[in-house]
């Protein structure tokens, strides 16, 4: 008897699997998400979140990565961190870094807002100047850096006609550890400013026009619409653009590149990023690199979440 | 009275918009006009006169660069990157949408939120791993080398455009299909797709440009120059030249000249492309 029972079980476990996969493979359910699922995933997986957590590990090696790390690598603990926290050029790096979104904050936003609500309606004009706003962004980083570059040369730019117009003496605000970064700022002022104004027309163009109606009838001026009406209901587009622009400082790196090398005079001009790759990549420190990574990862993260949590989520 | 003033305020408020536009249009453009300028124009030239016209047109420094086997190479590298990045991208990022966005199954909410988290970590967190993983792949100096990790940083803001768009088709279309026998997969390639032409277009063109204008990855995982796409001869070619900067400002005008031109053809989609398309949801 007990030998009738194995095969039957055996017979009837794999019965109720096919009839579990038919009852849920109608319409080729199951055979979709075989094929759909795995391709992206695996590619995100190795690609995206692999490497970013082996960050995390290699943080705490020392390795010049040429070697398996089992071999060449050697533990050193939290040392990375400790040596990286240390450094007066990482502090300066995470200033600059701060600068950036303070600029953003105060001068670049503003700007945005501004240029925004001077072309939201619709008219030829207004759309020509649109346009003339946005092209700064669709040009690459390393671009804008090196016409920038130019610019500021004190030996055949921008800048040198215009000292030698005043009669003073020759300026390379590039190699001016005073003003190297400021420089780099203007720039991204300069090809940044355009994006956020089209995120605030957008916004502006979703409101109605019953609403600015009613409150002229209401008899507000022009300066009060924008203050009471415009500005709360495009509140939306604003804390988008304000997320990019912190999200875009933290990862600052390849505009940098053509305008100082190695991060500019003394270190002066250094970015999270650009840290990130004189003293991580050039250098072949996997594991000091790393280490940077992970704090910029951190800094991310942190960001993300807490700017989702407290300001995306917040009832408007 | 109120009526004058208001004129008034009318009146100086005009003024102050026009010159903003105008001051902010200068501001933008100079750089542009010097450098379009700079590449017609004799390195002494340009030196004591960046801003202004060139006396004679010197048209050296572009033919040189437009007749240099280097400059069209550079450019079929570009193409080729950006192409497969953007086509395995629109591939790999709709069918995965289309997972989350018909198909119920479970943890299928957490899997999305595993997807949607690379969007927030910049490609610098992962550069050391990844150059060490291509090459252990044996990728290095390949095509290959760069279009996937480009395509995996691509994915989770085109997942969660398409997403989006696939979950406001009308929700009879689908029950419609099912009822007709038209399977998941067939539903989605005869009928989600060719609806779905307008989200292609913003996703391919975000894509398009992130990697076409896209520096850090080549830099890291590409040392042979005859692979080099666009920006990584930019910068080569700026070594090489030095402080020769009619040619190098011809070469930028060169190289920025198509995305200008496809700017102005397809304004419509690199804006909300660009802008993720997130001003909507």
């Amino acid at each position: 008897m007990s030998t009738q029972t194995l095969p039957s079980q055996a017979s009837s476990w794999r019965q109720r699997l096919n009839s579990w996969f038919y009852r849920n493979n109608s319409g080729g359910r199951l055979t979709t998400l075989l094929l759909f699922l795995p391709p992206a995933l695996t590619v995100f997986t190795l690609f995206v979140i692999l490497p970013i957590s082996e960050s995390g590990v290699y943080s705490f090696f020392r390795w010049n990565g040429f070697t398996e790390l089992s071999e060449g690598g050697r533990w050193v603990g939290l040392r990375n961190f400790a040596q990286m926290l240390q450094h007066d050029v990482f502090h300066v790096a995470v200033w600059n870094t701060l600068k950036i979104v303070l600029i953003s904050l105060a001068i670049q936003l503003p700007l945005a807002m501004a240029v925004a609500l001077a072309v939201a309606s619709k008219s030829r004009v207004n759309n020509l100047f649109r346009l003339i706003f946005f092209l700064p962004f669709i040009l690459a980083d390393v671009v804008a850096g090196l016409i920038w570059r130019f610019i500021y040369d004190g030996g055949t730019g921008l800048v040198a006609a215009v000292t030698s117009a005043f009669n003073m003496e020759a300026f390379y605000p590039l190699a001016d550890s005073d003003w190297a970064f400021n420089a780099i700022l203007v720039v991204v002022i300069w090809k940044y400013f355009g994006y956020h104004m089209m995120i605030y027309i957008a916004g502006l163009q979703g409101i109605s026009d019953d609403m600015i109606e009613a409150a002229k009838l209401d008899g507000a001026s022009p300066w009060k619409i924008i203050i009471k009406v415009k500005l709360p209901l495009i509140w939306p587009a604003i804390r988008l653009s304000i997320f990019f622009s912190v999200i875009g400082a933290l990862q600052f790196f390849e505009m940098a590149m053509p305008l100082v090398q190695s991060g500019g005079p003394g270190g002066s001009a250094h970015t999270i990023v650009t840290y990130l790759y004189e003293f991580g990549i050039v250098r072949t420190r996997v594991g000091f690199g790393s280490a940077v990574a992970v704090v910029l990862f951190l800094a991310c993260a942190v960001f993300a979440f807490s700017y989702q949590r407290f300001v995306m989520r917040q009832r408007d | 009275m109120t009526e004058n003033t208001q004129l008034e305020i009318g009146y100086s408020a005009r003024i102050a918009r026009w010159g903003l536009m105008a001051i902010t249009a200068a501001f933008v453009l100079l750089p542009f006009w010097i450098t379009v300028l700079g590449g017609f124009k004799t390195q002494g030239e340009l030196r004591a006169n960046p801003l202004g016209l060139p006396e004679v047109w010197q048209t050296s420094a572009y033919w040189d660069i437009l007749i240099s086997p280097n400059t069209w190479r550079m450019l079929g590298n570009s193409v080729l990157i950006t192409g497969f990045t953007v086509a395995l991208v629109l591939i790999l990022a709709s069918m995965l949408a289309f997972t989350f966005s018909h198909i119920k199954f479970a943890g299928r909410h957490y899997l999305y939120s595993y997807v949607i988290l690379g969007m927030m970590f910049p490609g610098a967190t992962a550069i050391l791993p990844l150059f060490i993983k291509i090459r252990d792949l044996g990728l290095l100096d390949t095509y290959a080398g760069v279009i996937l990790p480009q395509v995996a940083f691509g994915l989770a803001m085109s997942v969660l455009l398409f997403r989006t768009f696939f979950e406001q088709l009308p929700k009879d279309l689908f029950e419609a299909a099912l009822v007709d026998g038209c399977g998941y997969g067939r539903f989605f390639w005869r009928i989600v797709i060719p609806l779905s032409q307008p989200i292609l277009a913003t996703v391919g063109v975000f894509v398009l440009v992130q990697s076409w204008n896209n520096y850090i990855f080549p830099l890291i995982m590409l040392n042979d120059s005859s692979v080099y796409p666009w920006p990584l001869g930019l910068m080569e070619f700026r070594g090489q030249y030095g402080a020769e900067w009619n040619r190098i400002l011809a070469y930028i005008t060169i190289t920025i000249l198509p995305a200008v031109v496809f700017f102005l053809f397809a304004q419509k989609y690199i804006v909300a492309g660009l802008t993720g398309g997130a001003v909507k949801g």
